[in-house]
């Protein structure tokens, strides 16, 4: 390296890429959607070859390689099969830390379903009972969840 | 299988900020290099692949922005958009359909963006991004998931740590080397539970290069060859909650196939050293045990054991791994470069005694969705 590069200050070029997007949720995804919005209710969907429930629900199973028309409800509770509890914080989380986010097992499904859990954080323990918050203002998207709450350390009272 | 032989390795020193130096800065630096070591002029080489990926660089296509840097002008250059064991497996297939040599190069400049952000977006946006989980959340919930499944304790997790930090200390090219104690990892800052700080890899700039060729220009070259015995990916489910997140299936499968390849039937015996992706401390012990070395549970015993250490019966990161160094895409091709550093007996002083066969693998997505594993030795 020539001696003059070690005297080069070194400069940044500060710039952002904004582009909007409007991703068409498929009809699939729509109804699941509109389901929290208009019902909120969860709703899934069953692979008519291996049985699995999936939700959100998918309009093919990708193992069974087929597609899916089987619509099933599942339940708005289910159980905690992980969880983290976050520290920090950036520009795209919709909630203020600490909070936690949680697979969970909705009862009648057969895949973790990811969400939020905003309270109890230091009872949260892998197995326990949650049951899903609605918003009152419900748009169309996964947040019309709010989060999951604890429901089994009122059961043990 | 045709035999094809890695015969040019070249990696920058990992750092925080390279401020001196643009990402194609780099992909020259490195690109040279790997020539160099391989005793090559570039009219010897007659394809090209690039590893990026357009939201880090902040740039579409982002491949054809080092196409000058890497070598591609008037060659057959292609990009792998994933981690660079997968833009090496791309090289050797390109070699043994008829390439004579490919390079293979990848950069990373973590320093440019937001890591969070960046990552956020490789999830489902209609599902899962507005949640707002990214890379280390993700790999928190599969680190929960993986000590509930078998008990183990955050401690197993932090002796990963204190061993690839100081591993790290025998590495020129380490970002952060380091002589800590499990009780530093135990106190360090709670970044998402049960991840600590000092469980997480640095953010990281840096570049790393390979030159994959067929017999004729193996024999040629200005090292020894290391030949590629064996190598094979596997992939799994998108959405987390469809995984065992506990459960490598994806890296079971692909390592069984290489295993395969390379004619290995006990994979602890017949290996010598391994270098695993490891941007996350639980992340060595589960990825031992989808690669067959241990019982599923077992991995986080291994340390203790003395089977992992630098003097134990399979070193693993001997480098420091990414837990010192984690530039993103090429902290794969580095894994491959450490196990061929190895195999030629050049690693210095992170060197393991007697290596004739090396394991290296990388992965792509959140929790490794997707595995690479790859075996290189001495022998052709």
């Amino acid at each position: 390296m020539t001696e003059w590069l070690k005297e080069v200050e070194p400069l940044t070029l500060k710039g952002q890429i904004a582009v909007p997007y409007a991703w068409w949720v498929g009809d699939v995804g729509s109804r699941f959607l509109v389901a929290l919005r208009d019902e909120q209710k969860i709703l899934g969907s069953k692979c008519g070859k291996c049985g699995k429930v999936y939700v959100p629900p998918r309009k093919n199973c990708g193992r069974c390689f087929v597609d899916i028309d089987e619509w099933v409800e599942v339940a708005s509770e289910g159980t905690i099969e992980a969880y983290t509890i976050v520290h920090y914080s950036y520009a795209v989380q919709p909630v203020k830390p600490p909070f936690a986010y949680a697979l969970i097992r909705l009862d009648g499904a057969d895949v973790g379903f990811l969400h939020l859990i905003k309270k109890d954080l230091g009872k949260i323990r892998n197995g326990l009972r949650v049951k899903a918050v609605f918003r009152k203002k419900r748009v169309g998207q996964i947040l019309d969840i709010d989060s999951f709450e604890l429901i089994e350390p009122l059961r043990r009272t | 299988m045709n035999k094809a032989a890695i015969i040019g390795v070249a990696q920058t020193k990992y750092e925080r900020r390279k401020k001196d130096q643009i990402f194609a800065d780099m992909v020259f630096d490195v690109t040279r290099a790997a020539l160099d070591d391989a005793g090559l002029v570039l009219d010897d080489i007659d394809s090209v692949v690039t590893v990026s990926n357009d939201f880090f660089d902040g740039r579409t296509i982002s491949g054809m922005s080092v196409g000058d840097a890497s070598g591609g002008q008037d060659k057959n250059i292609s990009t792998v958009s994933g981690d660079g064991t997968f833009g090496a497996f791309y090289g050797l297939m390109r070699v043994l359909s008829g390439y004579q040599a490919t390079i293979v190069v990848a950069h990373y400049k973590g320093s440019e963006s937001d890591v969070k952000i960046t990552t956020n977006g490789m999830f489902d946006p209609i599902f899962h991004r507005l949640l707002g989980i990214e890379m280390i959340s993700a790999a928190a919930l599969q680190a929960n998931a993986y000590m509930n499944r078998y008990g183990i304790g955050e401690e197993a997790f932090a002796e990963v740590s204190v061993k690839n930090h100081g591993n790290a200390q025998n590495n020129p090219f380490a970002q952060l080397p380091m002589k800590i104690t499990v009780k530093d990892v135990m106190k360090s800052r709670k970044i998402a539970e049960p991840l600590k700080l000092l469980d997480c890899s640095p953010i990281s700039d840096g570049a790393a290069a390979i030159v994959i060729a067929d017999e004729k220009i193996a024999a040629r070259g200005k090292k020894k060859p290391v030949w590629i015995k064996g190598v094979a990916h596997c992939c799994e489910d998108y959405f987390l909650g469809d995984r065992d997140l506990a459960s490598p299936v994806a890296l079971r499968e692909a390592a069984m196939k290489a295993y395969a390849m390379a004619g290995i039937k006990t994979p602890l015996k017949e290996i010598d050293v391994a270098e695993v992706l490891e941007p996350y401390s639980y992340m060595e012990p589960l990825w031992l045990e989808g690669l067959g070395f241990c019982e599923p549970g077992e991995g986080g015993t291994l340390i203790g054991k003395g089977i992992t250490t630098m003097d134990g019966k399979l070193p693993v990161n001997a480098s420091g791994g990414a837990l010192s160094s984690n530039p993103i895409l090429v902290a794969g091709l580095a894994r491959l470069i450490e196990a061929v550093l190895q195999v030629r007996g050049e690693a210095g002083a992170r060197q393991v005694k007697k290596v004739n066969t090396a394991l290296a693998h990388g992965f792509n997505g959140a929790c490794g969705q997707s595995h690479c594993v790859w075996i290189v030795g001495g022998n052709k």
